[in-house]
């Protein structure tokens, strides 16, 4: 089993990195504009072979070529979420525990609920199929790094991981951290869009020609983390300390991971703050958001690999 | 010039109020302290201030950690030491930071709470003359009631949707109906911000009157422990606690059970301990790794585990003493370190005087599953063919200068000045459980058997309970804050023109106070609703 999970774990990284490809052939290729596609072939590179495609047979409009390569980068995405969901229950199946007890495994569940939002984004609203290669890149670097950088062979629980609110406190960090991380995606956007919007026509900018419009993007982003940031705050700041208490006796003590989830959500504290002051503008509170984002990899990662604390989990790969 | 000609137009008429600059001074520090943007500023700096508690060992955390920092960086440890690097959390810069913090947040929830409270008794306010400009506006639904009837109706639909409504007779013989709703939502969010500020005190209060102490128990009836400061291995106790604060009871671990996986991996710990509360009988209970004894006034709480074995030594005058000694882990398998010392043996009987150069000291390794390749790494963690490694040092063990050493390593100074001397060649004595090792001298060190202990971290803190509830009334705040959205609606209702009266025509118009994108979608669901109640 634990191998089984192994090998989707695989198929999962190459399903999301043909997503992505297919994404990046779509900007390459537009939906309408021939110029647009003139423009931009040259920086697609990796995708061209993919997006030759036989044109749809169905549909009274005839599709593009970067319609196709579209349509194709949602199968994969799909079908990446499909395999995603085998690795982790596989990987759980093999630990008989939920497969979160290690870093490696804690990141595969939370890219698994970042992944979920995005599918749930996608199939509610189909044009905002755009943020797919930035959503798609961020899975295949996540998971990428999750399996070379974290990977763990499958084991136990230590006995201080055996405890009900150590379910919720991990399950509910995870589900929040995944929505955090997908947040992100549509703040670059926005950002990107705005630029555009304002007249810069630089790389970057020059991406955001198709995109949804930058209020759009602007309202997602503050809806995930909006959602995120209760959750977040019911677990790293009740569960876990609820946790800790039963466990080590103390409900807070500037262990590492406590203290980098508590500036994560100082962080998103005063991102939410930001927006809601209209002397800020939005692209400054946006900045804000992504700064929690890079708060969030810190935790995920660096702590993980940088500092030595009781979080049992934290060790990365032994 | 223009100060002089003023002068005499000043001089009959009051003086105006001359504003102190100390006053005006203090009034704009508090504004800015109190406007969201310190707030943010704030919010940032506490973020920023956190981050070297995580670069550093702190003392809170690890002392030894912070102590290897020190012997690792001589130089560098003491110059951050001043600017407390190592007690971030306790430093004048961070609690600057949250006072400051905290204040600005009473500066203004306090404002806000006024404020919402007028709120929240001030009705509704009266339609504005054009609807027509407000973000969202209906015109000419049709009522087949009389503008009365009609603007009571409107009231009740309003009042099922949960808005606060207050309905206005005109001098022109319209009707209009003010509606509000999404009160909560800032009832939530001061919720939340009045449950922060009760959270940091509660957390103020548990640091003041808390106190916590460190024990490693070891298995059996003669190794006991009695809560009093002298009995902890390290304890700290709250500004507010007195050493005679604590609470009485007493302790025996009379069984610790470890169970493991074929990794070596531990799959749990049970820990049974003998209890007397209050000089009370002793009863037995049982706790583990995340499940403390609670007991009255403290909680009790299993943080690992390891071997104590039991050696008796016999002097050269045939006297023997036995010492149950802690081996600490140092790794998964619980290899463990540790060292017996003996200071009060080879006294001569005749003179009853010790002498200071026959004192025994042994350092090294147990391994509980001692491994069939000569090295000195145990292979599994349970008690399959416990092994000890002992080198035997004699002479001054260096332990009455008053200086609290470790008790796991002997005095390096005593054996770089040659006062404790290794006895017995290098390699060290093996010896199993039931062995005897005769030393050089004729003296024997007997291995006797190998116990159980536990580590326990013994705490009461009393504001614990009262932050549960801070934090969770603070969560329901937030979602609510985070949720809601304050609107208003107005609906004016115009008889309609020569008809007796007896029918009239409705404009709605509608206005989100907070940003709010689903309000087109609920205000078109509110003015249907309207519609399709029409007799
Ligand atoms: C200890 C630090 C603080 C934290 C963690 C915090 C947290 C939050 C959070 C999470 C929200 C979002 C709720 C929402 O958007 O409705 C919020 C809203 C708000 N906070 Fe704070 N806050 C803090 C301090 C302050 C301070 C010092 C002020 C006053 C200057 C303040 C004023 C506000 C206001 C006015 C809102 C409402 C924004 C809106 O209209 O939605 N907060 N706070």
């Amino acid at each position: 089993m634990a191998e089984l999970s192994n090998q989707l774990m695989a198929f999962t990284v190459f399903a999301y990195l043909i997503a992505m490809i297919c994404y990046a052939g779509e900007y390459a290729f537009g939906k309408r504009s021939v110029i647009g596609k003139a423009a931009s072939r040259q920086l697609v590179g990796a995708g061209a072979p993919v997006i030759k495609q036989p044109t749809a047979p169905d549909g009274p409009v005839k599709p593009g070529r970067g319609e196709w390569s579209g349509r194709i980068a949602v199968a994969f995405t799909l079908l990446g979420f499909v395999l995603h969901l085998g690795t982790t229950v596989t990987r759980g199946l093999a630990a008989e525990r939920m497969p979160w007890g290690n870093m490696y495994e804690y990141i595969l569940s939370a890219s698994l609920v970042g992944a979920a939002v995005w599918v749930g984004v996608l199939l509610r609203k189909p044009n905002l199929r755009h943020l797919g290669l930035f959503a798609s890149l961020s899975l295949v670097v996540l998971l990428g790094a999750a399996s070379l950088v974290a990977y763990t062979p499958v084991g136990p629980l230590v006995p201080a991981l055996n405890s009900y609110w150590f379910i919720f406190h991990v399950s509910t960090i995870i589900i929040s951290s995944g929505i955090f991380l997908i947040g992100a995606v549509p703040a670059a956007m926005f950002l990107i869009k705005n630029g555009y919007d304002e007249g810069k026509r630089s790389f970057p900018y020059t991406l955001a020609k198709r995109w949804p419009d930058a209020g759009a993007l602007e309202r997602l982003t503050f809806r995930l983390h909006a959602f995120a940031f209760p959750l977040f705050t019911f677990g790293a700041l009740i569960a876990g300390p609820l946790w800790a208490e039963a466990s080590w006796g103390r409900y807070w003590g500037w262990d590492p991971k406590e203290v980098w989830a508590f500036i994560s959500w100082i962080v998103y504290a005063a991102y939410l703050h930001a927006r809601a002051t209209p002397s800020v503008k939005r692209t400054v509170a946006t900045w804000i958001a992504l700064l929690g984002f890079v708060t969030m990899l810190m935790n995920l990662f660096g702590v993980n690999l940088f500092f030595e604390g009781l979080h049992s989990y934290a060790n990365a790969g032994d | 010039m223009t100060v002089v000609e003023d002068r005499p137009a000043t001089a009959d008429a009051p003086p105006p109020r001359r504003v102190n600059p100390l006053w005006a001074l203090l009034r704009n520090s508090w504004r800015q302290l109190t406007s969201m943007r310190t707030a943010l500023i704030l919010l940032f700096l506490l973020a920023v201030a956190a981050v070297p508690g995580s670069i550093f060992p702190q003392r809170s955390v690890n002392r030894e950690n912070v102590a290897e920092y020190f012997a690792a960086h001589p130089k560098l440890a003491p110059a951050i030491d001043r600017a407390f690097a190592f007690d971030v959390y306790s430093s004048p810069w961070f609690a600057a930071i949250y006072l400051l913090l905290f204040t600005s947040l009473i500066g203004c929830v306090l404002p806000r709470l006024r404020d919402h409270i007028r709120a929240l008794r001030t009705v509704p306010p009266e339609a504005p003359k054009r609807m027509g400009r407000l973000p969202q506006h209906a015109d000419g639904l049709e009522s087949a009631q009389p503008a009365g009837e009609t603007a009571v109706r409107v009231a009740a639909t309003l009042r099922r949707k949960w808005f606060r409504v207050r309905v206005r007779e005109q001098e022109d013989g319209s009707w209009t109906v003010s509606g509000e709703k999404g009160y909560l939502k800032e009832t939530g969010n001061l919720l939340f911000h009045v449950a922060l500020l009760s959270v940091l005190v509660g957390v103020g209060f548990g640091h003041w009157y808390g106190w916590h102490g460190n024990r490693l128990l070891v298995t059996g009836a003669d190794q006991g422990f009695c809560n009093s400061l002298t009995q902890f291995d390290d304890v700290s106790l709250g500004p507010q606690v007195d050493a005679s604060d604590l609470p009485n009871f007493c302790l025996k671990l009379t069984k610790f059970d470890a169970t493991y996986q074929s990794t070596g991996q531990p799959k749990s710990y049970d820990a049974t301990v003998a209890v007397s509360q209050n000089g009370g009988a002793s009863e037995s209970r049982s706790f583990t790794v995340n499940d403390p004894l609670r007991l009255d006034d403290a909680n009790i709480h299993l943080l690992g585990q390891g071997y104590a074995p039991e050696l008796k030594y016999t002097d050269r005058y045939g006297v023997s003493q036995t010492k149950v000694v802690p081996f600490l882990p140092v790794d998964g398998m619980l290899t463990s370190e540790g060292v017996a010392q003996f200071p009060d043996v080879n006294i001569d009987p005749k003179t009853n005087k010790r002498d200071d150069k026959l004192q025994m000291g042994f350092e090294g390794v147990f391994l509980p599953t001692g491994p069939t390749d000569g090295t000195a790494r145990s292979e599994f963690p349970e008690l399959n063919n416990p092994v000890l490694y002992l080198t035997a040092y004699q002479g001054d063990l260096g332990l009455d200068v008053g200086i609290p050493g470790s008790v796991y390593s002997l005095d390096r100074g005593q054996i770089d000045t040659g006062a404790l001397k290794k006895i017995g060649g290098d390699r060290p004595y093996a010896l199993k459980q039931g062995e005897k090792v005769t030393l050089e001298d004729g003296t024997t060190l007997e291995f006797v058997g190998v116990r159980q202990f536990a580590t326990l971290s013994i705490r009461y803190d009393p504001t614990q309970f009262m932050l549960l509830i801070g934090a969770v009334l603070g969560l329901i705040g937030l979602m609510l804050s985070l949720s809601g959205h304050r609107r208003r609606v107005w609906f004016r209702v115009v008889p309609t023109a020569g008809d007796d009266a007896r029918s009239s025509v409705i404009e709605a118009g509608g206005l989100p106070r907070t940003d709010y994108p689903g309000f087109g979608d609920e205000f078109t669901s509110l003015t249907r609703s309207l519609k399709e109640g029409t007799p």
